[in-house]
């Protein structure tokens, strides 16, 4: 098992610098020299070299030990990103918006993961039956209204006009009555997709014949379903609940945003406006990292869980 | 002399079997119907017709006119006919998917069989690629891409709004066909007609462009028939983050203007944008799914 952890752990390495190269190419060979659109108009040579020295854009791109090239590595692998346009810290503006995109994006999660199994065994139980087709039907249908109408849509009847829940964050609310409605739209947004895998995942199941013997020997529907089947549909489950993780920390771009709460999304969201690339950068190496972790974790979890899964 | 029953290809069979769905036709014809639209208003802008779609900057009534007789979706804040906006927002959107889709397939499907064939170093390159852009999340990747790509230069050309999106829709989308199709070349190159092929002295080029490709290439189609709607859904939210086409009407555009129409009750042009994109996409969706029974039953919704 160590072995395992400790060679999957370096073959992260060459994916981590893999990244890091990438968003050296993007940001600063392709994205290039900044300085100019910092300093803004009618600036100084002066305050421009000012600005060059200060994000190093005066070192050599390459083949230099000071270059920019290598300073990126290092300044990534220590996790210091160098300020932002405005000149917080960048690391400090991350911190800062993991909480709210968290308070978000979890009870999302949460909420779309165990209605949408729940829903799919009781779904892969009536299969081909009106209910089932029902089922699908409004799934492919909730997949096919873009994002941006159920955020809209929901803002507005049930805020605004209906006044069930505030349009907007206030930071006089309590968190939970300011998320509410963002975690409703999200919930619906989510389910349609998340169903119709799971459902997939069920009828896989439902085939074998442990299920015909559990029937067979006078089990309850319920014991069943949620005992038997679900346990051993547990493997696709798991990998796509663990790798879901890493974006929770993202937070939603377009919820945020809409809803107002200043987390990672709504960082991304003004940092596209402003086209800072530091910001941009840095979300972007993060979540590759917690990425790399999650995948990491979610191959541990199918040793811990699947006995006939072994380690090569 | 005994008559052979005549062979069908892969792709004869799943058409026919596809073509016996009636809801799966239909959904084709709506597809096409999109299609149709928006090449029609590539040819009435060369040929400066003037119809209803290239009319969209023409005043049609007054400011936020509501639906009536006249404008069926009334009109916007110009007192342009919604109708027309949305029409010609199909160009942008079908143009956006259809560029992104060709600029994925170019890039994922040669690497994946070339990775899948040769195996040994150059599979490693092309299997590190990959794996390193998707441990980007998907969103984060293409707006990283969009932002930088946005008013650059290359060759000359200016990336201008839609350029800038499908490109950066298109550079970061062909991981997913790549790993299908190297999986499957995997699973190929031992076959019969391969080694077949080997035998005769074909050159490597020829076995993988001629042989293999044709023969993993429903994969591809399976593929993009639903990833499709993941590209028409990425326009509208680049759109609406300000990085997509600026000057002419998309429905990632009418959706922005919505935000701040809505709380007037002005609520046609939203929803016409959402009804161009529903439509489309359940359309893409129900014949994806149809497509890949008929094609492959064993491949899942994943």
């Amino acid at each position: 098992m160590t072995t395992y952890i400790i060679r999957r752990l370096l073959y992260t390495i060459p994916i981590v610098l893999g990244v890091l190269l990438l968003t050296f190419v993007l940001f600063t060979v392709a994205g290039g020299d900044i300085s100019l659109e910092i300093a803004g108009k009618g600036a100084t040579q002066q305050t421009i070299d000012e600005i060059r020295q200060g994000y190093g854009l005066n070192k050599p791109l390459f083949f230099s030990w000071d270059s920019q090239f290598v300073n990126h590595f290092k300044n990534a692998l220590t996790f210091d990103f160098g300020r932002a346009r405005d000149r917080e810290p960048v690391i400090d503006k991350i911190k800062r918006g993991v909480g709210p995109s968290l308070a978000l994006t979890v009870p999302i999660f949460l909420g779309v993961v165990i209605i949408s199994v729940g829903l799919s065994l009781i779904v892969a139980f009536v299969r081909g039956t009106v209910w089932d087709v029902l089922a699908v039907v409004i799934c492919v249908a909730g997949m096919s209204v873009p994002y941006l109408s159920f955020i809209l849509f929901g803002q507005y009847f049930l805020a605004y006009k209906w006044g069930l829940f505030p349009v907007f964050f206030s930071p006089d609310l309590s968190m939970a009555r300011n998320v509410a409605l963002p975690v409703l739209i999200g919930i619906a947004a989510g389910l349609g997709g998340n169903l119709r895998f799971y459902r997939t995942v069920m009828l896989d199941e439902m085939q074998n014949d442990y299920v015909r013997t559990a029937f067979a020997k006078g089990l309850t529907t319920r014991r069943v379903l949620f005992k038997h089947v679900l346990k051993n549909a547990m493997i696709p489950i798991i990998t796509r609940v663990v790798l879901a993780i890493p974006f929770l920390f993202l937070g939603s771009l377009l919820l945020e945003r809409f809803f107002g709460i200043s987390g990672l999304g709504y960082l991304m969201v003004e940092a596209i406006g402003a086209r800072d690339y530091f910001v941009i950068g840095a979300m972007t190496y993060v979540s590759a990292i917690l990425f790399v972790v999650f995948n990491l974790i979610t191959d541990i979890c199918y040793v811990l869980i699947d006995p006939r899964v072994c380690l090569e | 002399m005994i008559e052979l029953p005549k062979g069908r290809s892969l792709l004869k069979d799943g058409l026919r079997r596809l073509l016996k769905r009636k809801l799966a036709t239909v959904c084709l014809v709506v597809i096409a119907a999109y299609f149709l639209l928006a090449g029609f208003i590539y040819l009435a802008e060369f040929f400066d017709w003037q119809i209803g779609p290239t009319l969209w900057q023409e005043q049609a009534g007054e400011s936020y006119a509501p639906p009536s007789s006249k404008n069926i979706f009334g009109t916007d804040i110009f007192g342009q006919s919604v109708l027309r906006k949305t029409l010609y927002g199909a160009k942008i959107s079908i143009t956006v998917a259809l560029c992104a889709s060709l600029v994925s397939i170019a890039i994922g499907v040669p690497l994946g069989a070339i990775g899948g064939y040769f195996r040994g170093f150059i599979d490693e390159i092309i299997v590190w690629l990959y794996s390193t852009l998707s441990s980007i999340p998907y969103i984060l990747l293409i707006l990283a891409f969009a932002v930088v790509l946005r008013e650059r230069s290359i060759l000359g050309h200016k990336l201008t709004g839609i350029t800038a999106v499908y490109l950066a829709i298109g550079l970061t989308s062909w991981v997913g066909i790549c790993r299908l199709i190297r999986g499957e070349v995997i699973k190929h190159k031992d076959r019969d007609y391969v080694l077949a092929a080997v035998s005769y002295g074909c050159s490597r080029r020829r076995i993988i462009f001629r042989h293999l490709l044709p023969n993993v290439f429903h994969i591809v189609i399976i593929d993009f028939s639903l990833r499709f709607v993941a590209f028409i859904h990425a326009e509208v939210i680049l759109s609406f983050l300000g990085l997509g086409e600026a000057n002419r009407p998309s429905w990632g555009a009418m959706i922005n203007d919505a935000r701040m129409e809505l709380s007037r009750g002005v609520w046609w042009q939203m929803a016409a944008a959402t009804a161009a994109i529903f439509i489309i996409s359940l359309a893409l969706n129900i014949f994806g799914d149809a497509l890949r029974d008929s094609l492959d039953p064993k491949l899942r919704t994943v």
